[in-house]
This record gives structure tokens, sequence and C-alpha cells, in this order.
């Protein structure tokens, strides 16, 4: 397996020249050869090389890594007809570049947005009307079936999607998912920005993953610029993206226990999850550990003091932490609501490529920590998670392991000392004709990004995946004859970022 | 049931005591700039050109709070010797110009309109519409429904409906495909109403000005009452700026 690919190793800087071209016919063969035998897609995206149309992807088999290229015409044989990894990857690539996977089963516009080359609209919009949801959604006819359309913009303080319930009485046959609203052009911008911009674009791709994106980018600069990190800084990082998980979990085990009307945990929860976020704030002075991460290392040195602050609040909150949990997890009438609802069984969620929690919680083990570790992740110890039913409990229940285990982690770290230098933005130049790509186990799941050079050094493309991007489809899958009033519950578990999704 | 009263004997009261009492952060957070106005012209260059978000004004010497994200590049460039960063977070101005600052705010309780004060002083119910926010200004505008702040006990709330809102709160850059439906739910709401512009996204485009895919700038499209900067702002500024704005 994987004869014909070339083998690369997480934030390690390739050369151009060295990912093997296949002709478009060998390439979907080799993707599919992988995919069918339990590897996954990290990337694969469309780019222009001179006049011509270029794909390349980055897959993952175990834990090895592979990168692979090819031509492409403007249209091309689609590779989810074989296999269903593929299916959002292809909607992306006949967005952003105008090209066109023939038989696609579901063809459709991910963000909506013109082409970046002005080739015409795979899916025939006018996008000078600025509707998106201007679309024949998918309906299930008959008498007794009811459509319901939310989004939008939603009822709570959250981001806009839209979501199309096709019903009969209370239970959901299907669940679209059209997203494209928080689209920014995150992509296109990036190759065209001074550099000085990149970490504070990173940092908003999605807020909640600041340290998870903006990590995964400075990462693929120092790979790029031959930036050497000191090891205090790994440390910093490490802490910083552990408090984000702890934060975003917490946080998401207290909408969960709102979402059934279980108001004393939500309280709590969300309390702590501020205790997270100021923890973050001591490390760096900005509650998502934005303005931490640059390339070449971190801003603020963690000195005694911090140290002290963050241990003495570890200390105080992990208590009440087990004590919320346990009262959340051991409710009758909660876990009555949590237990066999929104399953997405382990078969499905192999079938669709889904990561992080909402993967482990359905049995796939990956976690980017452990297969491709990167700042101080190498020599920590893995979180097991025992419960694998892929329902709303498992994916709850693995966000409280997760919290302990990264509790254990930030504790480990913090007692490491190690030499930091404070680093800010400078000058560097970037490896011309090369390509990055990085993997980071954001809070969602696997964070990517990957960036292709010119002769001259400049960045010619930027290639940006969200956890998110492989989830969503997973939500949707999870809702088919649950009752719509499952829905919150099921969203809630998955939590995804739609900024994230949207770029 | 006696774990419910266990913990709650264990969380104790948690409810922050401000605005009564008030409040400090820790000395990491960027909030005030203090600008040095006597600083080397040169640093005041060189700080202009390295900020991400080219806030600074070096002839004028001032920085846009609008643009500005508080990364604290300009700080760290000048070793704090033209600008650094205090803990004050009070920073919420009533028009767009007042955040273009040589270091000083006027007090937003005197600017903001008499009418509103009298109109919403007593009750406030805002609908938030994220147009393209990374979640950040959502999360934390959403945390002010948490015990530690506690905004409901102002009489202030996010509702569901446009219609039962008194304003509109905008984070995001408002992206070109949720233009039309920040404008049908700023429609949805009577008047008068009040809008709020929350986060360098929603002020001036925020990290992602220049792109042609977002508007960058709410006041274009519907007049701004209150704006309050930040990448994303705390919590304390949003809640210090609907006090002195409402209250």
């Amino acid at each position: 397996m994987g004869n014909n690919l070339l083998q690369i190793k997480n934030g390690e800087k390739v050369n151009r020249a060295d990912i093997p071209q296949l002709s478009f016919a060998d390439f979907s063969k080799a993707l599919i050869d992988i995919a069918d035998n339990d590897g996954y897609v990290v990337q694969f995206f469309a780019y222009k090389d001179g006049e011509t149309n270029k794909l390349l992807a980055v897959v993952r088999q175990g834990a090895k890594l592979y990168v692979v290229g090819s031509e492409v015409d403007q249209t091309f044989a689609s590779l989810t007809a074989s296999n269903e990894k593929f299916h959002m990857f292809e909607r992306e690539i006949a967005e952003q570049y105008g090209l066109k996977p023939e038989n696609h089963p579901w063809l459709k516009m991910a963000r909506y947005h013109a082409n970046y080359q002005g080739n015409p609209d795979v899916f025939g919009n006018n996008y000078e009307e600025d509707t998106p949801g201007n679309y024949p959604y998918f309906r299930v006819e008959g008498e007794d079936i009811h459509e319901v359309a939310v989004g939008p913009v939603h009822a709570g303080i959250i981001e806009p999607g839209h979501f199309r319930f096709q019903c009969i009485g209370e239970i959901v046959l299907h669940l679209e998912i059209q997203l494209g609203y928080q689209h920014r052009g995150v992509e296109k911008m990036l190759p065209t920005v001074p550099k000085k911009r990149l970490p504070i674009i990173c940092e908003s791709i999605a807020g909640d993953t600041a340290i998870g994106h903006n990590l995964s980018s400075c990462q693929a600069i120092e790979s790029l610029a031959e930036l050497k990190v000191d090891d205090g800084a790994h440390i910093v990082r490490s802490i910083a993206l552990e408090l984000e998980r702890i934060a975003n979990h917490v946080g998401d085990l207290g909408a969960l226990s709102g979402d059934v009307a279980f108001n004393p945990p939500a309280a709590y929860f969300g309390r702590m999850r501020g205790e997270f976020l100021n923890l973050l704030q001591v490390l760096c002075g900005n509650r998502f550990g934005k303005g931490l991460v640059r390339p070449g290392g971190v801003t603020y040195v963690m000195g005694s003091e911090q140290r002290q602050l963050i241990l003495d609040k570890l200390s105080e909150v992990r208590p009440e932490l087990e004590h919320v949990c346990d009262l959340l997890f051991s409710a009758h009438t909660v876990m009555a609501r949590f237990e066999n609802t929104g399953t997405v069984p382990k078969e499905r969620a192999q079938e669709l490529g889904l990561v992080g929690y909402a993967g482990r919680a359905s049995g796939i083990g990956y976690d980017a920590r452990v297969t491709f570790p990167t700042e101080s992740y190498g020599d920590l110890p893995a979180n097991q998670n025992n419960m694998t039913k892929g329902d709303v409990c498992s994916r709850g229940t693995v966000r409280r392991e997760e919290i302990m285990h990264s509790l254990d982690l930030i504790e480990t770290l913090v007692k490491r000392q190690a030499e930091t230098k404070r680093v800010f933005m400078k000058e560097y130049e970037l490896a011309p004709s090369s390509f990055v790509v990085t993997i980071n186990e954001g809070w969602r799941g696997e964070v990517s990004h990957c960036i292709l050079t010119d002769d001259k050094g400049q960045i010619e493309r930027y290639k940006v995946k969200d956890p998110s991007f492989h989830n969503w489809t997973g939500l949707a899958m999870s809702l088919r004859n649950e009752e719509i009033s499952d829905f919150p519950l099921c969203n809630k578990s998955f939590n995804l970022s739609y900024c994230g999704f949207d770029l | 049931m006696l774990k419910i009263i266990k913990n709650r004997i264990e969380q104790g009261c948690k409810t922050s005591k401000y605005p009564k009492e008030p409040i400090s952060l820790y000395k990491r957070y960027r909030g005030m700039p203090e600008i040095n106005k006597n600083c080397d012209q040169a640093l005041i260059k060189q700080c202009a050109e390295a900020c991400p978000q080219d806030a600074i004004d070096a002839k004028a010497i001032k920085i846009d709070l609008g643009r500005c994200t508080f990364c604290g590049q300009c700080e760290m460039q000048s070793d704090g010797k033209f600008v650094s960063f205090s803990q004050n977070f009070e920073m919420g101005t009533a028009s767009r110009e007042d955040l273009i600052t040589d270091g000083s705010l006027p007090e937003l309780a005197r600017h903001a309109k008499k009418h509103f004060k009298k109109l919403f002083g007593r009750s406030l119910q805002l609908r938030q519409v994220s147009a393209a926010g990374c979640n950040a200004c959502e999360a934390d505008t959403n945390v002010l429904n948490t015990p530690f702040f506690d905004l409901s006990r102002f009489g202030i709330d996010f509702v569901a409906s446009p219609r039962h809102a008194d304003g509109i709160h905008v984070t995001g850059p408002v992206s070109r495909n949720m233009r039309t439906a920040l404008l049908t739910t700023y429609a949805a709401i009577p008047a008068p109403k009040v809008v709020i512009a929350s986060g360098s996204c929603s002020i001036s485009g925020g990290p992602f000005y220049g792109s042609d895919e977002i508007t960058g700038d709410l006041n274009s499209i519907i007049p701004v009452d209150l704006y309050i900067p930040g990448c994303p702002p705390h919590p304390l500024t949003t809640l210090h700026a609907l006090l002195n704005f409402f209250k």
C-alpha cells in the first residue's frame, strides 16, 4: 500500500518537485485504495500550477502520512462515487476552482461563493444574488411529511447556518445542513496579505480554536522558514492547547445539561469554563489565547508566578469538576435522554471519516496528539476512552474523560522547567517551491494547514481544514430516525464550528 | 437531590460584585492602551509598520481601537516605550471617531443618547446576530449569562426573536452571505431600536479587513449607536458598555 505515494512527516518541509505526480487514473486508484483500507483523507484540494489545474492529497493510514498529486481536467471522475470520505472535499474543489467531479453522488455548494478562477460555476449559481439557501433542498415526498427550516439566524447567541429537517410526525427522516453564511474568504486572503497578518487571521478562523488553528499555521511557517522553537515554548503551546480543550469541553457539558433542562450543572459548568479561559488570560492576556503563538515560539514566557496561578486554580477546580460531572452523569433523567440518542455506529463513522471526540465516541481511536505528535506531546500519556457506542452519552463521556486527562497533562507540563525566550512577529523568508502539511489535535479533532510556496518563496496556495469539515455530515447522520426534539442535544454533543467550516 | 445540594454548597455564590465594587484583571490582560506621545518618531513608525491591523497612525500618534485586535505587537516592538496596554477594560464608545484615540476616551455614560436611558434603562432586550463572527465574540457575550456576570440581574437579556427585542447586537465582519439575514433581522425589530457593534470585525472588518467577501463596517449598512472594541471584547468591556450606555 502507498507504493506510489510519498511518505512524509507531520510539519516537515517537502520539495514540491519530490511530490509524486501520477496520472489521474493512478492518483484516483491509489487514494481510493488507501481510503478503502482504513485510511483517511487529511487534505484534498485543487490549486493552480502555472496554466494547469492540479490536485493534491494528503492521506493517513495508521501512523503513516502520505502526499500525492495529479494534473486534473476541467472535469474528472469523482472519487466520492467509490468512497464517501472524499465527498466534502470534492464539493469544495468544485466550488473553489470550478472543476467538476463527474458522478459525484450529491454535488452541491459548500459555502456559496464564486470560484477563484472565473470558471463557469459548477452549480449554475449567480453570486450577484446574495442569498445562500437559494437552492432546492432535498425533499421527502408524501402526505404525512412535513418540513422544518431553521436558521441561518438561530435562537441563541450562536453562529449562523441553515438546517432543513424532513419529518414524519416527530421523527426526522433526513436532516440537510447548508452552511456558507460565515464565509469570509480566508483561503483566498491568506496568500495575498502581508505575513504579519497571518497569525491574526488564523486565530480568527475559528475563535474557539484560536490556539489549534494558529498553532498549525505557525508550525507550517516554522518548517518553511526554518525557525527553531525552544522547549519552553513547546510546553506553553501544549498547555494552551489543553486549556482550550478543557474550556470548550466544560462549556459543552454545561450546554448539554441545559438542553435536557438540568440547570444546576449548566450553571456550574458555565462558570467553570470561565476559569479556564481566565487561565489562558493568565498565560497571554487573552481569554481565547489570541496573541500567544507566533512563528518561532510564544509571546509570553510562563514564569513561576503563572505556573503557581495555574496549579492553584487547577487544584481548586478539579474536585468541583469531578463532582459536577458526577451530578450530571449519575442523574437518571439525564441518562434517559443521553443514552441511545443520536447514535453514529462505528461503521458509519468510518465511512464518513469522523475525527476528534465524535470519532472516538464511535470507536475510532485516532488522536493526532498520539499518532502525529507535535510540541510536547511525544512523551505524554494518551487518553483511553472506553465508551464507544456513538451516542450523545458517549460523546459526553469522552469529553468528561478528556477534561480529566487534559488536567493531568497540564499539571505534568507546568512542572517541567525549560528555557523560553519571548518572541514576537519578525520578518522571515519561506523556502521556495516547497510544501508542508501540519496536523494538530484541536479540541474538536484534527486541525490541518497546508502551504505551497512558489519559486520565489511566496505563498501560492494556503489550505485550511477544520475538523468540522469532516464531522458536520456525522451530525446529519446522527439525526436519522431520531425525534426532532433531540436535535439540540445531538447538535451540542458534536458542537461543530460554522466559521471553521465556512472559512 | 443530596448531590444537587452538596454541589450547590461547594459552588457557593460566585457572582461578581462589579460594578458596585471594582474588579481587577490579570496584569497580562491588554485593555486600554497608554500611548507615549513623546516617543521617538522612528520607533512609532516602526510600530505602525509592524501593526498587523494597520491600526496605528504614526503622524497623529493615535491608535484606532476599532481596528486593533489588542495582539500586543506594538507594545512588544517598542518594549512598552510607545504603547503599553493597561488593565482598564472600559472601552465602549458612542461614536466611531472616538475609537481613534491618543490614549483617552470620552466618558461613555455622558455621551449616551438620553432617550435610550429613558426607554431601555430598566429593561433592555437584545437580539444577537453573528454575521460571520469567529465564535470568540459570541462565546464571550454568551458568558454574560453565566452566574459570574449574571447579566439578567441588570434587566438586560438576550432574546430569541427580533420581535421581542429593543435592539441588535452584531458580531462578525458581516459576510456577503449573512448580509440579507442581518438586514432582515434588523427590520424585524420594532422601532425605536438600538444597534451595537461588538468586536473589531463588526467595527472595521477586524482580522478580515480587505476581504471581498465581507462588508467590514456595520455602520455602513445600519446606523450603529454603541461600539464595543476588542478581539473579542472582554465580557467586562461589554458589561461596562451596556450598563453605562443604557443605565
